[in-house]
């Protein structure tokens, strides 16, 4: 029982720093005593990482933001390329959409499926308020937050009809909203014979964003973006951030979180459980519908296909991988995410990605040991084999293309199988193959694990160069289905999220 | 034109968009029963279920390429789509043991958004890897070819209005196959089992019922089912890879509606929102039908969330 004496003791030592840290000896109103302390009694990790750790620990979060943002406003001045700009604005809008869904999902523990349609919602409401469409020209101090306003209302009519039914039902409806959204944009070029919303060719040719009677425009000269949309959305964030910060630790953040731990418990406690509900909706969807502002004014236009279910797919990743719950979290996970989709997009980046991934994932997994050196010479001695074997069999079968060039390229080029005209169901083949060896994988233990691993990956290596590489749209949204599943099961407090504590 | 001629083309009308909905709602009662299975036992909503059904479009569309093509298969017609369902209800069942085994049993004790999550994962992952796999195109079966047209042609006639061969193929077998689950479900002990788990999980456990078993084999019927679906949904109607979101909607609001859990409800829901799809599109307009299901499913949703012919919910602490 070496633990035993450590479980006596620790708490005593955590509540001793918390008083020496915070100055204050009882916590926060409104919170259970050992449910507060409990945070301090965590295992903490020893070593330099871990000194590192409760250092950082200390900084508060305002002095993180403002690093945060203060960087994110630095990348035009790094980088003149109007493609990284672009890219980085991509990323702030998701940043801010994956703040409202952390609402809805990590705070108020409800599934909302319909999320893209508020986002959509409110790319479309500002397009109709601003465009010739109806020959409507708002300022956007006012559009905007008409369209806040409209997709909160939205929001709130959504969750009505699911307001006494639990999670499963919510989840339907929202789904089937979102289907409905997709419907009536579509086809919404003909609603009683009036054109409302442009139909699959959508609205075009949308007002920029106006602030104090200055138009912004969509591009600073030669088409290349500017920067000031990049600016308009890292305000916009920095403002729901603090805002949803203040809300998080006001009465309401708490009556959330009690309502996602346990629904029944908290309506027992006399909580408006509905009312509850409908609110965490209603901010998701007005976070949605304000971030779908800025991107149909940036675009100039909007279109049905937008806002359907891969892209809400990608937030939902995004929340569950930085730690639904955490803001911080669900922040970085959205950078991650974004940037990870991003680098899919070349091949040459997500060859390089894909096998750093792969070696860094074994030397987590396997940390600097004899069976991390017994895998990767195994695998690079295997590749070489094969590859040797395949060639003398039939040399059309190694010498296809691998892409474009560079280093990495030229190696895989003498390691992997790449045959120059494979064969139609070589691909289903192997990429069947390679799941259910990868699922088997999960089953084995030890020694065998191990063994079975080298082919496995090598596989994967193939797959990759064969199959994966040539199709990056597909690629990218198995990839994000194949980590949404493994984080749900091996990780499901993602990166920064919150560790249930379970009071029995 | 005269009255009675109005009359009898309204009519003949009225018939025909019935003749669709049946089609239709049978198709989604099959998908429905797969959604009520599994949810009667794991109270999970499982997400993947319509890419389930998409895989069994696709294995019966390989099926018939190994056979020879619809034109000119090695087999007999009849024996053709014998065997192209049964492959797809193979093929499915093993894919829901596995959506099972790797993806919903390590959640089994997670929070209930947990398990939700990772069938939202599945179900992108499956969509998007036969995407990869065979393109994102559209397969036709090109069932007007078998046989030289003969599954169109034959049948026979209510009114003016023709019945053909392959509307009488794909309702007959959708509800031989939900005969044969019915009498599964309540005349067999396996079904009994069933029956047992879903009313009460752990009390079941403690009578001795295997429940992995019991969940297992819950996938498997429901997939087998949406496999026999997909093939016969995709006889008509040409498939392509995302089409699981969309059916799969369909059939779990066919479930909902139908009173989700109950073997009858799934039938009634589907015939329902089948009829429903059918008639807005003939009556209304082709464009607006999902609007007018998502109304039926919000009515019953406010006024009676048990469904048709499921049961109260009570909820116990």
């Amino acid at each position: 029982m070496g633990g035993y004496d450590d479980e006596l003791t620790r708490p005593l030592e955590g509540a001793l720093e918390a008083s020496t840290s915070e100055g204050a000896t009882s916590p926060a109103v409104g919170r259970d005593e050992w449910v507060a302390r409990h945070g301090d009694n965590r295992a903490r990790r020893g070593g330099p990482l871990g000194t590192l750790e409760e250092r950082l620990r200390v900084v508060p979060w305002w002095a993180w933001l403002t690093l945060f943002v203060t960087a994110a406003s630095l990348v035009p001045v790094f980088s003149d390329s109007g493609y990284v700009r672009r890219v980085a604005f991509d990323i702030a809008i998701y940043m801010l959409l994956a703040l409202g869904l952390n609402v809805v999902v990590g705070w108020g523990g409800l599934l909302d499926l319909g999320y893209v349609a508020f986002y959509g919602i409110g790319a479309y409401a500002y397009a109709l308020l601003s465009s010739d469409h109806y020959g409507v020209h708002l300022p956007s101090l006012v559009s905007i937050p008409l369209v806040v306003v409209i997709g909160a209302i939205v929001g709130f009519l959504v969750g009505l009809p699911s307001r006494r039914l639990t999670g499963d039902y919510l989840a339907i409806v929202t789904l089937f909203f979102l289907q409905l959204f997709l419907t009536v944009t579509t086809n919404g070029d003909d609603i009683f014979g009036h054109n409302v919303t442009g139909g699959a060719d959508g609205i075009l040719r949308l007002d920029p964003l106006n602030l104090f009677g200055h138009n912004l425009p969509v591009s600073s000269g030669g088409g290349i973006f500017n920067v000031a949309y990049l600016y308009v959305v890292l305000a916009a964030f920095v403002v729901v951030f603090v805002a949803l910060r203040f809300v998080n630790l006001s009465r309401t953040g708490r009556a959330w979180r009690s309502l996602r731990e346990d629904p029944l418990a908290a309506e027992v406690m006399g909580m408006p459980v509905n009312w509850l509900k409908l609110m965490s909706f209603s901010f998701g969807a007005a976070i949605a519908a304000l971030s779908g502002t800025f991107v149909s004014a940036l675009n100039a236009s909007v279109f049905p296909l937008s806002f359907s279910f891969p892209l809400l797919i990608t937030i939902y990743t995004m929340v569950i991988l930085g730690g639904a719950g955490s803001q911080a979290g669900v922040v970085i996970g959205a950078i991650l995410i974004g940037t990870l989709l991003e680098v899919l997009r070349d091949p040459g980046n997500s060859r390089v990605l894909f096998y750093a991934v792969i070696v860094l994932g074994l030397l987590a997994a396997l940390r600097l040991s004899l069976r991390l050196a017994v895998v990767l010479g195994g695998l690079f001695v295997f590749g070489l084999v094969v590859h040797v074997v395949a060639g003398s069999i039939d040399h059309g079968w190694v010498n296809g293309s691998g892409g474009s060039g560079g280093q990495v390229a030229d190696f895989m080029a003498r390691w992997v199988v790449v045959p120059s005209a494979p064969a139609g169901w070589i691909s289903p083949v192997s990429y069947i193959t390679l799941v259910v060896m990868a699922l088997i994988l999960t089953l084995l233990r030890g020694w065998v694990r191990l063994v079975v691993l080298v082919p496995v990956l090598y596989l994967a290596a193939f797959v990759w160069e064969n199959v994966m590489l040539a199709h990056p749209e597909p690629t990218r949204y198995i990839i994000l289905g194949v980590l949404l599943i493994s984080l749900m099961i091996l990780r499901p407090s993602g990166l920064l999220g919150e560790k249930r504590v379970e009071i029995i | 034109m005269r009255f009675r001629d109005r009359l009898a083309i309204r009519v003949d009308t009225f018939i025909q968009l019935t003749l669709n909905g049946l089609t239709l709602g049978s198709v989604y009662a099959l998908i429905a029963l797969g959604y009520s299975l599994v949810y009667g036992i794991l109270k999970l909503l499982n997400f993947a279920h319509g890419d389930v059904f998409m895989v069994g479009t696709f294995i019966g569309f390989g099926a018939l390429r190994l056979l020879g093509g619809s034109s000119s298969p090695v087999v007999p017609v009849w024996l053709l789509l014998t065997l192209m369902t049964l492959a797809a209800m193979g093929g499915c069942a093993l894919l829901g043991v596995g959506i099972e085994r790797f993806a919903y049993r390590p959640l089994r004790d997670a929070p209930r958004i947990a398990p939700l999550i990772s069938a939202l994962g599945v179900s992108f992952f499956i969509a998007y890897s036969m995407q990869l796999m065979f393109g994102a195109d559209l397969k036709n079966y090109d069932t007007f070819s078998m046989d030289n047209g003969a599954l169109y042609f034959k049948g026979f006639n209510i009114g003016s209005v023709r019945v053909d061969l392959i509307r009488i193929i794909t309702i007959g077998a959708a509800f031989v196959m939900m005969i044969l689950l019915w009498l599964l479900v309540t005349r067999t002990r396996l079904g009994k089992a069933m029956r047992a788990t879903s009313h009460d999980r752990e009390a079941a456990a403690m009578m001795g019922i295997d429940i992995d078993k019991v969940i297992v084999f819950a996938f498997v019927l429901g997939s087998a089912l949406a496999g026999a679906a997909g093939v016969l949904f995709a006889l008509r109607i040409p498939t392509y890879a995302t089409i699981g979101f969309l059916i799969g909607l369909k059939g779990f609001t066919a479930a909902v509606i139908g009173g989700i859990g109950s073997i009858p409800g799934a039938l009634a829901g589907g015939l329902v929102l089948g009829f429903a799809e059918s008639y807005t599109q003939g009556y209304v307009s082709t464009r607006w039908s999902d609007l007018f299901v998502f109304l039926i499913l919000i009515l019953f949703l406010l006024f009676r969330p048990q469904g048709l012919l499921g049961k109260a919910d009570i909820r116990k602490v």
